[in-house]
């Protein structure tokens, strides 16, 4: 991008899309969940999306003039790092360690692997795994809604189950309206289903992202839940575990990240089946209640040998070998 | 001009071909042992004591081993030494034995002391040898130090097990696996930038 002559083959066709209005759109589309946010868990989920977004991006232009690199903060990547991050953590976390969430995000995983663009794992979500290993404890504490203070807690539906303390909604108390628009323990941007669907729409709508990935990934979620997630095969409330955890932001706004993941279609697919399935299986048999951001890492692993299994066929030439 | 050559064979080991952030070798048991001060002081001490006997002994034998069983002599050597330390060190310091548990015994495989016995000593006279297993020993366990000292001050909040920072709550992360890779690759990092700055 910084080459003075581009030299690229025909057709040369002039768009008006560019990075910075992709970042900046994805970051539009999310405010309104943020919004949500703040507006369930106080103000203080508002200074931790602030303390993010700021983080990540003074640690972007300090790392950028180190490595003597043009400072590209307004193409507006590192925000969107930030701000997902911020969507990922409790709204009790201590700020100062959000802030090393984002330095972890944006000098590590992002800028020492090469800048935008080089990264191997999304920079949000590693950050968020990071602070997970770091201190398990203060990631678990989520505050209750509307309540506006750090010292009441609330356990995530996604916690109850796991710990055997409620099986069905009706027992954890809440209804389905709840979860979709929010009403429960969580993190900061996940919570409000509704505002993050309508955010999905538009992107959808914009071709900013395709459906392959939130597809394959929810559908498979949802059918391996209702196959084995439940005491019997198909009891399992499948509208709950897709709308109790970080599934439709992970699905639509983390998987879909477009370094991290696979550029064909059919490897698109591929790599949503892996999230979905792998999500399941942490949730059903590992140790944490919620598995979408590990199972969306463990397949950002994989996107560059779903990118070589799945070639597309070079227009004149015969199908290639699928070789590894 | 000889004392020059000595001294130079000692002082490599420190820094310009230091095992760990140079020749990166025998990360194995540094990532695993690297969880405190402590602990890295004394395997750091006891693959030391190996580097340095088994480089004096393999020197002095070396003309009468025949190249082709080469390895398998040095296996030995290298392990006689090795089953001297963990005995010591059981009987010594049971706590620290416990602690390092199965890394003690796997210095017999530690690819430093393989790869001084194969490239230096079976090569060099005695003395020279003993100076360059001086040399690494103390490159390893400084290399170590720093490592551990990095992970016990933020994966506990202390330094050989005193409390440093009281209000800190200790990132778990540092002393788990991923902190020794971490700490480990951004000190590689950093001594390529300072031998970098040094070059130009």
């Amino acid at each position: 991008m910084n080459d003075k002559f581009l030299l690229s083959i025909s057709p040369h066709i002039y768009k008006k899309e560019s990075t910075a209005r992709i970042m900046w759109t994805v970051f539009l589309c999310l405010v309104p969940s943020g919004i949500a946010g703040i507006f369930i868990f106080g103000p203080r989920a508002l200074w931790m999306i602030v303390a993010c977004v700021a983080m990540a991006i003074s640690t972007e232009t300090i790392i950028l003039a180190l490595r003597h690199q043009r400072i590209t903060i307004t193409d507006g990547s590192a925000a969107l790092t930030g701000l997902l991050l911020a969507y990922n953590l409790p709204s009790s976390l201590p700020i100062w360690m959000a802030c090393i969430g984002s330095l972890f995000a944006i000098a590590i995983v992002k800028q020492a692997f090469g800048g935008l663009g080089k990264n191997i794992f999304n920079p949000a979500l590693a950050g968020r795994a990071f602070l997970l290993i770091a201190w398990p404890k203060y990631m678990v504490s989520f505050s209750k809604p509307f309540i506006y203070s750090d010292s009441v807690t609330s356990a995530t539906p996604l916690y109850l189950l796991k710990e055997g303390k409620a099986e069905t909604i009706h027992q954890m108390g809440i209804s389905y309206l709840d979860l979709f628009l929010g009403n429960r323990g969580g993190c900061i941007g996940e919570v409000c289903i509704a505002l993050l669907l309508l955010g999905a729409l538009f992107l959808l709508w914009r071709k900013i992202i395709s459906w392959h990935i939130p597809f394959s990934f929810i559908s498979t979620l949802g059918l391996l839940t209702w196959l084995w997630g439940g005491s019997q095969i198909g009891r399992a409330d499948v509208l709950f575990s897709l709308l109790a955890g970080g599934v439709v932001l992970g699905a639509f706004f983390m998987a879909t990240d477009y370094v991290t993941s696979p550029l064909t279609r059919e490897g698109q697919l591929i790599f949503g089946f892996g999230c979905g399935l792998l999500t399941f299986v942490i949730r059903r048999w590992g140790g944490y209640p919620e598995g979408v951001s590990f199972a969306i890492l463990m397949m950002n692993a994989l996107a560059p040998l779903l990118d070589r299994f799945c070639r597309p066929r070079i227009y004149g030439h015969e199908k290639i070998n699928k070789r590894i | 001009m000889a004392m020059k050559r000595l001294i130079k064979e000692f002082s490599k080991g420190i820094f310009r071909e230091n095992p760990i952030f140079v020749i990166v070798l025998g990360l194995c048991p540094a990532l695993a042992v690297s969880v405190s001060l402590e602990n890295a002081l004394g395997m750091g001490l006891a693959a030391s004591f190996v580097l340095v006997f088994s480089n004096c002994l393999i020197s002095g034998i070396r003309n009468i081993v025949p190249s082709r069983i080469r390895i398998p002599c040095f296996i030995v050597v290298i392990a006689s030494f090795v089953t001297i330390v963990e005995l010591l060190m059981a009987a010594f310091s049971p706590q620290l034995a416990k602690q390092l548990g199965i890394f003690v015994p796997l210095i017999v495989v530690n690819c430093i002391i393989m790869g001084r016995a194969e490239g230096f000593a079976s090569k060099n006279s005695i003395l020279p040898s003993l100076l360059d297993g001086l040399g690494m020993g103390l490159g390893f366990t400084i290399a170590l130090s720093f490592i551990a000292i990095i992970r016990e001050l933020l994966g506990s909040g202390k330094i050989l097990g005193f409390m440093i920072f009281k209000a800190y709550p200790p990132a778990t992360i540092m002393i788990l696996p991923p902190g020794a890779l971490l700490t480990l690759g951004m000190l590689i990092g950093l001594i390529n930038l300072i031998k970098e700055r040094n070059k130009r």
